[in-house]
């Protein structure tokens, strides 16, 4: 492994180009740059997968259950507004 | 034989058949887009105001907006991201209200460029071979843990412990699954600060879930 030349990204501003990298908004060199950098770093390339994992956790969070039955005020609002109508 | 209604929850349902069922005040139709979306609305509403009971509010609210402009969509946008657009309204002019009156605000401004890992977790930029290199990587997550309901519940509780734009604007992109235009959109914000402040609010709550996964495997 050779030592890293000052051109090289360091980890420490790779962590904070990951949402940028994976909003897919990284000008073509630095996403070169991010991904030469990811290739070969273990710490970073596990960096972006808690990213990920994160992301696709956050998307299991589930809502609240919702009552079967539709709240009482829901019925009247749409009964009110029906006979508006008509 | 009454028509069948379009199944709401299938994804690029017919938006126009339900409007029309709704347009001729068929409840069962208006029942099932309730049913469909009260949990995420509720939640939605939930990262803009104060209270459950408020959002609560806000969601009925919301319903009486979308029946009386019924008859003004027009389908450009699908029925749910409209109805979703007419909740983000009324929860924002409501949260705008809310800390307002409030006796301080619970509105941080925009905080410092806070950095996205503990700087000491990296060597120095002054280090010989490795500067600004992790001295303390992450290790990898295990799957199983990942997947468990404490896991979820602790990811929503760091989520909830966000300052409040943060929180709305990950709420929205991870977890309603809102791309950043829907997201923009609906707060109101530019796409750069988005961005911005999406980076910041998944950076604090990775930073949690991590000390979290090390003290479970412990």
């Amino acid at each position: 492994m050779t030592p890293p030349t000052p051109s090289d990204l360091a980890c420490r501003e790779l962590v904070q180009l990951v949402t940028d990298y994976l909003e897919d908004v990284l000008p073509r060199a630095e996403r070169d740059r991010f991904e030469q950098h990811i290739a070969s770093c273990r710490g970073c390339a596990v960096y972006l997968r808690q990213m990920r994992e994160l992301v696709r956790v956050s998307g299991r969070i589930p809502a609240g259950a919702v009552p079967p039955e539709p709240p009482p005020e829901l019925l009247r609002v749409f009964a009110s507004w029906k006979a508006d109508r008509a | 034989m009454q028509e069948q209604l379009p199944d709401p929850s299938a994804p690029g349902s017919d938006d126009a058949r339900l409007v029309e069922a709704l347009r001729s005040g068929r409840e069962e139709a208006f029942l099932a887009l309730v049913q469909r979306h009260q949990g995420s609305m509720l939640r939605v509403a939930t990262t803009f105001v104060s209270s459950a009971a408020v959002a609560e509010e806000v969601v009925q609210e919301t319903w009486l907006g979308v029946l009386h402009g019924l008859d003004r969509f027009q389908g450009r946008s699908s029925l749910r991201s409209w109805i979703f657009g007419i909740l983000t309204n009324c929860a924002r002019s409501r949260g705008a209200r809310e800390s307002r009156s409030a006796p301080f605000s619970s509105f941080s401004g925009p905080d410092e460029d806070e950095p996205a890992v503990d700087p000491s977790r990296f060597l120095g930029a002054d280090h010989p071979r490795w500067p600004g290199h992790w001295a303390s990587p992450p290790e990898q997550w295990a799957e199983e843990k990942l997947a468990t309901k404490e896991t979820l519940e602790f990811v929503r509780q760091a989520i909830a412990d966000l300052p409040p734009v943060q929180k709305q604007v990950i709420s929205l992109r991870d977890v309603e699954g809102w791309t950043s235009a829907e997201t923009c959109e609906a707060l109101g914000i530019s796409e750069a600060n988005q961005r911005v402040l999406l980076h910041r609010a998944r950076s604090k709550v990775r930073a949690r879930v991590e000390q979290f996964m090390q003290k479970e495997s412990r």
